[in-house]
Formats: C-alpha cells, structure tokens, sequence
C-alpha cells in the first residue's frame, strides 16, 4: 500500500507540482472549450484566458505569500 | 514549422535536465566510483529508452483528437509548472538553480555515505547516478513520448534528446566540471514556454477549437505566452525587491 501511495505521490509532484490550482483551472479551461465549441461559438480564445489568469494569480499568490512572511 | 518546434523543445529539455544529471554523476564519479557510477548510467538510459520505446509508439495509436485534448491538457498542466518556477527565478522570489554549489553539496554527501557493496558495486555510487540520471531523464522522456506521440513523429524528439544527451556528455568529458556556465535558468523559461504554448494550442485543437490561421496560430500562442511571462516578470520584480529587502534588513 505504501509503493501505491508514493507512485501516485511521485506523479501528481511530477506533473501537478506545487500549484494543484493551475492543474484545476486548465482541466475546467478544457472543458468550457469544449462545451462552447459545440455551440458554434469560436472556443479558442477561452484557453489562453484562462492561461493568463492562472499564472498571473499563481505567481502573484508566491509573491504575497513572501512578503507576509516573517 | 511544428517539426522544427518539436526538435527545439526536446533538445533544450534535453540539455537542461541532462546537465543537472551530469552534476550529480560527477560528483559520485569523482568521489566514490566511476565503474559503479558508470553502471547506474548505462541502466537509467536504458530504463529511459525502453519507456520511449514502448510509450511512443503506443501513443501515436490513438485518435488524433482524443491524444491532443490528453496530451495537451498533460502538457499543460506540466508546462505551467516550468514556466511558474522560471517566472518565479526571474524576479528572484525562487532561488536560481546553481550547479556549481549543488555539485559542492554532492560532493560533500557522497564522501560522508557508508561504503556499501552490493553486486560488486559501490552501492551509494550505482544508486545516486541511476536516480539522478532516470529523474532527470523522466522529464526528457515525458517530453519526447508526448510532443513526439502527437505530432506524430517520436523518432524525431527522440533524435533531439538524444543529440543533447551526446552534446553534454562530450563536454563533460572535457570540461570534467559541472557544466555551471549552461544558462539554465533561461533555458528552461524556454522549455516553459514552448510546453505551455504547445499545450494550449492542442488541448485546444482536441476539445473542438479552431484556431485561426490553422497551424500558424501556434506562432501566435507562443508569442502570447511570451509576452504574458514578460509582462508577469516585469510586475513582479517590485514586490520580489520589497520582499529582498525586508529579509535583507
């Protein structure tokens, strides 16, 4: 049971990494294009969207973080 | 154009992560055993070739839309990654990798480790040089099986990966040094970028978007996210100074 927890443990730290909300946000921009681009509706810009708002808040969030900190 | 792009990402991946290995296969060499460090080499390229080897192929199996939201939406995620550490490096909120204090680190390890003999190996030696070369290599090999598996063409990222992997381990041998002097740092905002770009441009292919301009966009995309990180850098570099100043007083 303990190899099962840290192979899964190895690959979330390996693709997810330190941010599992930027994972989260891409998932959830994936889908919204998908569901958008069935109505006809042009889908493509939605995932640079959500690119540009997930990394500006991820970063931003370190930065905050380590100026409050002692 | 994709194929060009395709080369250029696994090479410089390649390159990065091989001269992180090379830090570490130094350090063991030069302090405990080139024979058995030699060994824990050989077998991680091996392990590494035979997961390209069986992925790869596997991969370009499946429906084109059905591997591009996959694999996009992995690439991605995993792109993000890189491309946060490097904005992070830059505005200097993320420490800078420097291989010539890690390789001072290992080096101080591997001479303090018991001596263990296992196979007729120096077992510190066999296992630090496999770990260090297969980790280092996952990514390489991620890369290679994902871009490669996608665009159809793995022997081609597997050709670049496998031309950095020559490339520095010939100037290792002549330098014989951690090769300090590699500008890491802007190397992997590189590699952030293209596996960010790459991975909104199929991600957003396979879930039904239709980029316009066809596969030029992907020009576009990069230059978006270029931009975007710059931007990113250039904001962040103020609080990261009020943060570095607050600690330094």
């Amino acid at each position: 049971m303990r190899w099962v927890v840290a192979f899964g443990r190895f690959w979330y730290d390996f693709i997810v990494g330190d941010d599992w909300i930027v994972a989260a946000a891409v998932v959830a921009g994936v889908v919204a294009t998908w569901l958008v681009s069935r109505t006809g509706v042009p889908a493509w810009p939605l995932l640079p969207l959500v690119v540009a708002g997930v990394l500006g808040a991820s970063v931003w969030r370190v930065a905050r973080a380590r100026r409050e900190s002692p | 154009m994709h194929d060009a792009l395709l080369f250029l990402a696994a090479f410089l991946a390649s390159t990065v992560e091989m001269v992180e290995a090379l830090t570490i296969v130094l350090a063991v060499g030069v302090t405990r055993s080139w024979r058995s460090t030699g060994w824990g080499v050989g077998l991680a390229l091996l392990a590494l070739a035979a997961i390209v080897a069986l992925l790869g192929p596997a991969l370009t199996r499946l429906p084109i839309d059905a591997l591009r939201i996959g694999v996009g939406t992995l690439l991605l995620v995993f792109g993000l990654q890189w491309l946060r550490k490097a904005i992070l490096r830059a505005t200097g909120l993320k420490a800078m990798h420097d291989e010539a204090q890690i390789y001072e680190e290992e080096i101080d390890e591997a001479a303090h480790a018991a001596r263990v003999e296992r196979a007729g190996l120096d077992w510190y030696a066999f296992t630090v040089a496999f770990k260090g070369v297969f980790l280092e290599g996952l990514e390489v090999a991620f890369i290679v099986v994902t871009f490669g598996g996608t665009q159809r063409n793995v022997p081609l990222a597997a050709a670049a990966a496998a031309a950095a992997l020559v490339l520095v381990l010939a100037v290792g041998a002549v330098v014989h040094a951690p090769l300090s002097r590699v500008p890491e740092n802007t190397l992997k905002f590189g590699v952030g970028l293209m596996l960010t770009s790459f991975g909104i441009f199929w991600a957003g292919e396979g879930a039904g978007a239709h980029w316009p301009g066809g596969d030029a966009a992907l020009l576009g995309v990069l230059a978006f996210v270029a931009v975007l990180s710059f931007a990113l850098v250039t904001a962040l570099r103020p609080a990261a100074e009020v943060v570095s100043e607050g600690s330094d007083a």
